[in-house]
């Protein structure tokens, strides 16, 4: 039975995957994220979890990797600086095939910098973040819905594909308090089971959890099966949604919590009579091109405009879409600071106006 | 015909890549014997991390987890927090454990995490051809202290036996020489000790493995142990340092959960 509540975004995750049959958490503390690993200490034990408080960033990362190996379903969380640390794990958990969730609920970089949202994590997330090929899904959630389906399906799909799955949120969409409907609890011992895990070999062959591959020829053989997987990922997991995108003239594609912001200034901008429309990506890898390439093919469009908080980094993944069919423009914000309706709306109309290219950037 | 001396049930048929003289495969050895011994084979998971022993995986016939550098307890933390009713034992070399590692074993240690750890101190870093590591000796050769290792410039060994002993959360702390029959022995005895210890669920035990690296060390087998005796023992005194927990109550992982 689904249920109607009131919850902050960094709490419905935590609530999202233990109702997915999630009963793993390894974290460290870093705002604004904290809320995940305080709320999964005490609601972990009430299903007979395991919470812990790892000593780093990196034991975390590891924690995941073992529990993983082991065949449970698992999840850590962080922000930006802590979401850098975990890379080598991340690359590792790739490397071994293990499925885990991990959300970044991204702060303004770069080093320490603020404790407040952005979205300049986007690169490290879609390109790679940690060392050797692979590719990690990545989910865009903008509302704190999104958050709880979004998790569900993340913590499917990295079973599915045996593929670590990263949700990357920012600090304002983890802060914010919205009414969700949440699944009905699953149960671990309902999910799939996982012949592959090291559990112990019970009687059968032993099993191996591995990265190393010494011969230069095996190791390039394990990458072409990664790469046919990540193949398999970029046909069947695009996820995005469109928004007055039919008849819209100038396009915006923004992602997240930026989307949202996007929406209320496009909003007030169809109600002016101005012909524009949102494109926004759920998945960030795979990035949606074709969908995005098949509304530029229709002919309406003359211009596109992304959003970003930050100096512009999705903008690059677009742009190798329209690969200059119509003009490109970007509007970020970095830092932390947030872009207002008002100044979207600002920027869009600027490009309505004059399919002005620069419509600038902080 | 009688048997005299085979093969533990718990290694694979599999020539091991360790160089003439290097105790790893005594190591291995003391360890299939004491799982074969204890009937947990086939509920045992190991974990081996980055260093000479990475590939255990090939050569122990049970679940092995590759792990990156250091990062074993933290693994093994992972594995045994999801499957509390398993064997689950790291196999650190010393580089791995006392040196990138050295967080991930001390909280491991204070969470008193019920696994077992086998700690190889070979005094050198041997896979990457002999560095100095975090156990070389003063005044040892190294590839990279080619002067000899000086406290003023590369600073003290770290005694692990001893740093750990000041940790609650430990329940069995052990430390001996792979070098004459007689230590061996007790080094068997140790390991057997250290996992009955999680068998019992008393909590974290590690037992140190004073080894040789020969090519590391540029001597024969036969001087590597000689060193190990005259050189290394002097340095890291062999001995039980724990046996039992400081606090018998404790120790979050012997909850049993799911």
């Amino acid at each position: 039975m689904e249920e109607l509540v009131l919850m902050k975004g960094n709490e419905a995750v935590g609530e999202a995957a233990i109702r997915a049959g999630c009963r793993f958490f390894f974290g460290y503390p870093i705002t604004p994220q904290n809320e995940i690993p305080e709320y999964m200490s005490h609601r972990l034990p009430e299903v007979s979890g395991v919470f812990v408080q790892a000593e780093s960033e990196v034991a975390a990362i590891n924690m995941v990797y073992g529990a993983a190996a082991a065949g449970a379903r698992v999840m850590t969380s962080s922000s930006s600086p802590g979401i850098s640390l975990k890379q080598e794990g991340i690359s590792y958990l790739a490397g071994s095939e293990l499925p885990a969730l991990i959300v970044n609920i991204m702060r303004g970089g770069p080093g320490l910098g603020t404790i407040q949202p952005a979205q300049s994590d986007y690169f490290q997330a879609v390109k790679g973040g940690g060392h050797g090929d692979y590719r990690l899904l990545v989910y865009a959630p903008s509302t704190v819905q999104e958050m709880v389906d979004l998790t569900g399906l993340a913590l499917d799909r990295a079973d599915h594909y045996r593929n670590p799955v990263l949700i990357l949120g920012d600090g304002l969409l983890g802060q914010m308090m919205e009414p969700v409907n949440l699944p009905p609890l699953s149960h671990p011992e309902d999910l799939p089971v996982k012949p592959w895990a090291t559990d112990g070999r019970r009687g059968g062959p032993k099993r191996v959890i591995n990265s190393l591959y010494l011969e230069a020829e095996a190791c390039e053989e394990h990458n072409r099966r990664l790469q046919a997987k990540y193949r398999e990922m970029e046909t069947g997991e695009q996820r995005w949604d469109e928004t007055w995108a039919d008849d819209a003239e100038v396009l915006v594609v923004a992602y997240g919590t930026v989307a949202r912001i996007c929406r209320t200034a496009l909003e007030e901008l169809r109600g002016r009579g101005l012909a524009v429309g949102l494109f926004r990506p759920i998945t960030l890898w795979p990035f949606p091109g074709p969908a995005l390439a098949g509304l530029l093919q229709r002919g309406r469009i003359r211009a596109v405009l992304v959003v970003e908080m930050s100096a512009g980094q999705m903008v690059e993944d677009v742009r190798s879409v329209v690969c200059g069919r119509v003009p490109v423009a970007f509007y970020g914000r970095t830092g932390g600071v947030v872009p207002s309706p008002e100044e979207i709306g600002q920027r869009v109309t600027a490009v309505c106006e004059g399919g002005t290219v620069n419509a600038g950037c902080l | 015909m009688r048997v005299a001396f085979e093969r533990p049930a718990g290694l694979t048929d599999c020539p091991t890549h360790y160089c003439p003289g290097c105790t790893h495969g005594i190591a291995h050895r003391l360890i299939a014997e004491v799982i074969t011994e204890l009937g947990v084979a086939d509920r045992t998971i190991g974990v081996a991390p980055v260093g000479c022993s990475v590939l255990a995986y090939d050569y122990f016939d049970y679940d092995v987890i590759q792990a990156s550098h250091g990062r074993a307890p933290a693994v093994a933390t992972g594995v045994k927090r999801a499957l509390p009713d398993r064997t689950v034992f790291a196999y650190q070399g010393d580089g791995d454990l006392a040196s990138i590692g050295t967080a991930e074993i001390i909280h491991a240690a204070a969470r008193g995490e019920n696994i077992t750890v086998i700690f190889i101190n070979n005094a050198i870093y041997g896979m990457t051809g002999g560095q100095m590591a975090p156990t070389t000796l003063l005044g040892q050769l190294t590839t990279t202290s080619p002067a000899g290792r000086e406290a003023p410039r590369e600073g003290y060994p770290v005694r692990v036996a001893e740093l750990l002993e000041q940790v609650r959360g430990v329940a069995y702390l052990a430390r001996y020489p792979l070098t004459k029959p007689a230590e061996v022995g007790r080094a068997r005895n140790a390991i057997r000790r250290a996992f009955q210890t999680q068998l019992e669920g008393k909590g974290f035990s590690l037992v140190e493995l004073l080894s040789t690296c020969p090519t590391g060390w540029g001597m024969t087998p036969r001087e590597a142990l000689r060193w190990v005796e005259e050189v290394m023992v002097p340095y890291y005194p062999p001995g039980e340092f724990r046996n039992g927990p400081e606090d018998p109550g404790g120790g979050p992982s012997r909850k049993r959960v799911g």
